[in-house]
């Protein structure tokens, strides 16, 4: 509570007005946006008291579009232009989306990102979305009485650059100002951290409908940092339907759900999610599904059943949440608490697997449908200025680490893996040859030693540099990634100020399948790699002794005897077959260090000769 | 019902009008703005106007127009000292909820 001081009659000031703002749960099922009023996160229920809004967008002949529930009701008729699960398909390409083979709609290979033809024309995953941003905008302006000054949207916490931007540009085509990305987790936690002034390490289990996201945060006295993040994004509830649905199959002598028609598969899967939801409350479950020919077809489906068909699915949320704690360095007993998030998390066999894994009673007081989306509302009420800003600061961490490429096709790294943003490195290179007057930068993400098994995000030149020496040059190349997650690179000629700069676009591409990908084979493969890295450092030191070499012969092959000349040569010949036909490090090293016994000699006398020339002409008095 | 100044508020506004010279008393009110709908004023008095309440505690007069009064009922007025900031804090039975700011509230 704020101190008054006493005005002069009629000139109390006016305390500043409230700004419209706004938290949105984009998810892969359900969005939903919620506000806060009156010092209360609530969400904010449509004209029907419905708060979630299924993330369905169909595409009607002639421009018309449906969002939501009644969307979702024509999806058994109309599949090919009812979208679910968009969010799966935000910046990915058409090679990214595994599923597509099991889905209905006509995918089209679009540049960057993949396109789905509906009777409306060709839509792109971020056109959907802002469809379904509009409607919660519109909802929200309609029970808020006037415009958003600006919304907080969350993303799952893998998202990559590309996703998030996708998301942005979303936001931007609803007419929405984004204040800030924030990491679905972490919204979670803001939700339960402050209304409850919790202290300690969490771990956020959030089980939505097609991602999985687990993130261990650190709170104390309102500042969250995330420690680690890890996760699925191919892991949802809608998994645990395909797996109901191929086990009706499977019982019915069906031969599988990519088989079927897009309309029985609609159906199909509803009856799965039906009955899934179903086992939260009670022991078993009826499924029918009416066939082409008009018989029906019906399963019962016990809890145990369902257990058994979901395992495999929830042993991969908890391998998963096993390897963030690792990340973060942390054991079971170091978790104070666990919050749980999503829709998914009301199965009992996910509630029961965490209370498992983590031996404690997970914290579930918010409803798991509305949690992130209460952090995200108190998020933009703090961003919009409606809350003093300092109560609380808010750190992410960045996915994947940042480099730049070095000699020999390596990775410097600038900003390593789950660093807390905003954060700003920088580093001194130098030139590789002499009278080196560009240097070509090359901005990589990824975990592994060499560039090739790395993601390029871009790639700029710093010109105009002084000729002078090799290694005499000082280039200071400086990373920095704001809040939001978005990367600037900057490279600065010391001597002289002469500055190169870029700011990193994303290139819709770099999936979060890829990141997990990234990370499994940067664990695997750790060992070749750091032997690859000495193999390349030999090769770039070999081929910096031969440019020198050549340089010295040319110079001053008068000091040398012809047979002297020949055995460089001949030394100067094995190291550089070693270095075409790549040879091992063992050889390499060999020929270099005979390479350098016969250059020893030269380089002495050279030293001699400049000696010499640099006293000639003097006298004795001068040089004392 | 009545608004009560604490003995420490009581001083410091005695001490206020003392140095400005001038003015009967304090007068309190709440204007409809603010992020959480309402904020309180706090104003010197030089007139009163027909229509305003008049409290006196420790010495003090609290001038309140009636349309504040329904939402200031029992409220408490007390001076206080945070870390270097000292100022006038609202105890107020009414509001609902207060704004991060603290400047607004809401019944």
């Amino acid at each position: 509570m704020a101190l008054l001081q006493i005005a002069e009659p009629g000139q109390a000031a006016a305390p500043h007005q409230h700004r419209l703002a706004a938290g949105i749960d984009l998810g892969t099922t359900n969005s939903l946006i919620a506000t806060v009023q009156s010092a209360v996160a609530r969400a904010l229920p449509d004209p029907d008291g419905a708060l979630l809004l299924p993330s369905v967008v169909r595409y009607l002949p002639g421009n018309g579009i449906v969002v939501g529930r009644e969307a979702q009701q024509s999806q058994a008729e109309d599949p090919q232009n009812t979208i679910v699960s968009v969010k799966r398909f935000m910046g990915r390409s058409l090679a990214d989306v595994k599923q597509a083979a099991g889905l209905p709609y006509r995918f089209v290979d679009a540049p960057g990102m993949v396109g789905i033809s509906t009777v409306s024309g060709e839509r792109s995953p971020v056109q959907v979305s802002a469809e379904i941003l509009t409607a919660l905008r519109e909802r929200a302006e309609v029970s808020l009485g006037g415009p958003l000054a600006g919304v907080v949207i969350t993303v799952p916490a893998y998202f990559d650059d590309a996703q998030r931007q996708a998301t942005k540009d979303a936001a931007r085509l609803a007419g929405l100002t984004v204040l800030r990305l924030l990491n679905e987790p972490t919204a979670a936690a803001i939700a339960y951290g402050l209304d409850k002034a919790a202290q300690g390490t969490f771990a956020i289990y959030d089980l939505g409908g097609g991602t999985f996201d687990i993130s261990i945060l650190r709170l104390t006295k309102g500042v969250f940092e995330v420690l680690a993040t890890g996760g699925d994004s191919a892991l949802g509830g809608d998994d645990f339907d395909y797996c109901v649905a191929e086990w009706f199959c499977t019982q019915h002598g069906l031969a599988g759900l990519s088989a079927m028609p897009p309309g029985a598969q609609r159906s199909l899967l509803a009856a799965a999610r039906k009955a899934k939801e179903a086992l939260s409350g009670h022991e078993s479950a009826a499924l029918s599904l009416a066939g082409p020919d008009g018989a029906t077809r019906q399963a019962i489906l016990s809890r145990a059943k369902f257990a058994e068909l979901g395992a495999a699915l929830i042993a991969r949320t908890l391998s998963a949440t096993r390897r963030a704690l690792r990340d973060a360095q942390l054991g079971i007993e170091d978790i104070t608490g666990v919050v749980l998030v999503g829709g998914s998390t009301r199965m009992p066999i996910a509630r029961d697997a965490v209370r498992g894994f983590f031996e404690r009673d997970p914290l579930a007081d918010i409803d798991p449908d509305q949690v992130v989306a209460i952090g995200a509302a108190l998020q933009a009420n703090v961003l919009a200025g409606n809350s003093s800003a300092d109560e609380w600061l808010l750190l992410d961490v960045c996915p994947l680490s940042l480099g730049i490429e070095t000699m020999g096709g390596l990775v410097e790294k600038i900003i390593p893996r789950n660093s807390t943003l905003p954060i700003a490195r920088a580093q001194e290179f130098t030139t590789f040859r002499d009278g080196q007057t560009a240097m070509s930068l090359h901005v990589v993400q990824g975990e592994r030693e060499t560039v090739a098994n790395c993601r390029s995000l871009a790639r700029f030149e710093l010109r105009g540099i002084a000729p002078a020496v090799a290694g005499s040059v000082h280039i200071r190349v400086s990373f920095q990634i704001d809040a939001d997650g978005l990367l600037s690179v900057t490279a600065r000629e010391q001597a002289s100020g002469i500055e190169a700069h870029i700011e990193v676009k994303p290139t819709y591409g770099l999936a979060d399948t890829h990141i997990s990908a990234m990370l499994a084979d940067a664990i695997g493969a750790s060992k070749a790699d750091l032997l690859l890295r000495s193999l390349r450092e030999a090769q770039v030191d070999a081929r910096r002794m031969m440019d020198a070499t050549e340089t010295a012969l040319n110079q001053d092959a008068a000091l040398l005897t012809e047979p002297e000349i020949w055995a460089i040569h001949q030394a100067m010949f094995k190291v550089g077959d070693a270095l075409e036909t790549d040879a091992p490090l063992a050889e390499l090293r060999v020929a270099t260090a005979a390479l350098a016994g016969v250059t020893n000699d030269f380089a002495a006398r050279r030293m001699n000769a400049s000696i010499c020339k640099a006293l000639t002409g003097q006298s004795m008095d001068s040089l004392a | 019902m009545s608004v009560s100044l604490t003995p420490a508020a009581a001083r410091h506004v005695e001490k206020s009008l003392t140095r400005r010279g001038s003015g009967i008393g304090l007068r309190l009110a709440v204007k409809t703005s603010g992020c959480n709908g309402f904020a309180y004023a706090l104003e010197f008095v030089d007139a009163v106007n027909a229509e305003d309440e008049c409290f006196e505690t420790h010495g003090v007069k609290v001038i309140v127009d009636p349309r504040s009064l329904g939402m200031l009922a029992g409220t408490e007025l007390d001076f206080v000292r945070e870390g270097l900031n000292e100022g006038f804090k609202f105890t107020n039975p009414n509001a609902t909820a207060n704004c991060g700011c603290g400047e607004s509230f809401a019944v």
